[in-house]
């Protein structure tokens, strides 16, 4: 049984990912789950410097998900290379670094720093509230996302993933526009933009007011994103978005993911990551599937 | 080592109106230290996250925790509907907990408020068999007095009430005061009001403050960085002046936090 598959010229062992910000750098869920079994481990957004992030409440319980603002903390890019790096560097897995920024030069500066070191892919997150252009910029106007891709590829040495807000009114430009900007992978869906309300206080329940909708909840609406996405572009895609389950993955995977991350689920239980790899070897066993390339997209009317 | 299991309830009984007292049988036990807490995991499909509750109690001999917990939101209400007997998955030993050897040779005043009351009958315990004398001041807001008895029968314990329904009428501080209560170090728990007031306090009479803080959490293992405190330096893992009160905290040096 064939469970490897290819992300832009990089092969991993299996398409099981952890998604960005639900994982740390590995090092908090490697007790639960041996990072050596997983396709590859992608890291909190990084970025040239230490963020502070947003203030709290930063994250709150909804029905079937949650939502967050953390606003992008992290140590930064130095002490990731003098720490996490090193860290996940050890395990038999991929490693994949999520880079944020507030500009095009904040971005590629960060992808510099990481080039000389041996991280396998970079995914870009083009989703951040809070640039230069204004709300959203980077990844709701598909000129700006061409533009950024083309930009932070010629700055890049290592196969460029570009991680696609679901926040636009179509999902297939912005693929269209990532792809035609030289990316060499697309991932999705960064989080839906939701809002709670704390009726008896009538404030609302993040400090933030938005956040971030992700968890089982979302699950249809990513599939037929990733759906969509598959179908407008070439360079393979990685989906993600309320997968717990190894029916979960699989669902994605014939949407047309030729990979997929586990994200909020690692919240309800840290070994998830590893139910789906053995979940979808039983998939494979069941149906007599020798390649899980095979059903990369397979879904039929 | 944490770890998600499923511990089975041996114990579940409301002790005043919405507050809950579960005992489980858990491995935890063998290492859980006061101050530290566990993460509930409702059953209901529609409510993915742990609920963090703060241990009351520990034995290792007979592997048994006990938590007390206030059944508030929709979450903690479908934990109170578990009854003895049945399963439920929890993640644990979570957090740092309250630093007992720092404070040897003092007397500790162990200061909680409302649901902050509980962790410190473990405080109480461990401080006591490790022979360092302990007071302990318990704040309510009225006179539904949860686990006074348990309190009064391992210390010196003193009540405050908002309502003024019994002993002193106002917050622990109060209590402090007209009841004529010294010591020299102080392990707190409870709202953010009292919290602060207690830093001021311990600051003014230059006493060592170890005070738990409370945040909405997500993974409670560090990786969200969802329930954070601001700091007064940089922490030394954020890089930032934010600590991670899942596994720097919940119990922070009162001096070291901007709250």
């Amino acid at each position: 049984m064939n469970t490897r598959v290819n992300i832009a010229g990089i092969e991993l062992k299996n398409p099981v990912m952890t998604a960005s910000g639900t994982f740390g750098s590995g090092m908090e869920y490697a007790e639960f789950a041996d990072l050596n079994r997983l396709g590859a481990v992608v890291t909190k957004g990084v970025a040239n410097v230490p963020w502070e992030g947003n203030p709290t409440p930063r994250v709150t319980e909804v029905y079937g998900g949650m939502l967050n603002a953390i606003g992008l903390q992290n140590p930064g890019v130095d002490v990731f290379m003098e720490r996490d790096l090193p860290f996940l560097s050890k395990y038999d897995t991929r490693v994949i670094v999520n880079v944020c920024g507030h500009t095009v030069e904040e971005y590629t500066e960060t992808v510099e720093k990481l080039n000389s070191t041996d991280v396998d892919l970079y995914e870009i997150n083009l989703s951040c509230p809070n640039v230069k252009q204004g709300a959203l910029a980077f990844g709701q106007d598909p000129k700006v996302l061409e533009e950024t891709t083309r930009a932070i590829k010629s700055a890049s040495k290592k196969p460029v993933i570009i991680k696609l807000s679901p926040n636009v009114t179509s999902i297939a430009d912005m693929a269209r526009a990532a792809e035609a900007g030289g990316a060499d992978c697309i991932s999705l869906i960064n989080t839906l933009i939701g809002m709670k309300i704390d009726i008896n206080r009538r404030k609302f329940v993040l400090a933030n007011k938005t956040g971030g909708f992700s968890g089982p909840a979302v699950k249809p609406v990513a599939v037929r994103m990733v759906y969509d996405a598959a179908h407008a572009v070439k360079i393979p895609v990685i989906g993600m978005g309320g997968i717990s389950n190894a029916e979960d993955a699989i669902e994605f995977i014939l949407a047309g993911a030729t990979a997929i991350s586990v994200g909020t689920a690692n919240f309800h239980d840290p070994s998830t990551t590893i139910k789906v790899v053995e979940g979808i070897e039983e998939y494979m066993s069941k149906y007599g599937v020798a390649d899980i390339n095979e059903l990369v997209g397979a879904v039929s009317v | 080592m944490k770890q998600k299991e499923k511990a089975q309830i041996i114990e579940q009984v409301e002790l005043a109106p919405g507050i809950w007292s579960l005992r489980l049988k858990t491995e935890m036990a063998k290492e859980a230290v006061p101050g530290q807490f566990i993460g509930i995991y409702p059953k209901d499909g529609s409510r993915l996250l742990m609920r963090p509750i703060s241990i009351c109690d520990a034995d290792d001999k007979d592997g048994l925790l006990r938590v007390v917990y206030r059944a508030g939101g929709a979450g903690t209400k479908e934990i109170s509907s578990y009854k003895a007997g049945s399963e439920i998955d929890i993640l644990g030993v979570l957090g740092n907990g309250y630093d007992i050897d720092a404070v040897k040779g003092k007397k500790v005043l162990l200061l909680g408020g409302g649901i902050g009351i509980p962790p410190m009958l473990y405080g109480c315990k461990v401080l006591k068999e490790k022979g360092t004398d302990c007071a302990a001041v318990l704040g309510y807001a009225d006179s539904n007095m949860f686990l006074k008895d348990d309190f009064e029968a391992v210390c010196d314990t003193h009540i405050a009430t908002m309502d003024g329904s019994f002993g002193t009428k106002g917050t622990v501080i109060d209590a402090l005061n007209e009841q004529g209560v010294s010591g020299n170090a102080i392990f707190a728990c409870g709202p953010m009001p009292m919290l602060r007031a207690i830093k001021s306090y311990a600051a003014e009479k230059g006493m060592e403050a170890y005070i738990s803080l409370e945040e909405r959490m997500a993974c409670g293992v560090g990786a969200c960085l969802g329930c954070v405190t601001k700091t007064v330096n940089v922490d030394h893992h954020t890089h930032v002046k934010n600590s991670r009160i899942c596994v720097e905290g919940p119990v922070f040096k009162a001096e070291d936090v901007d709250i």
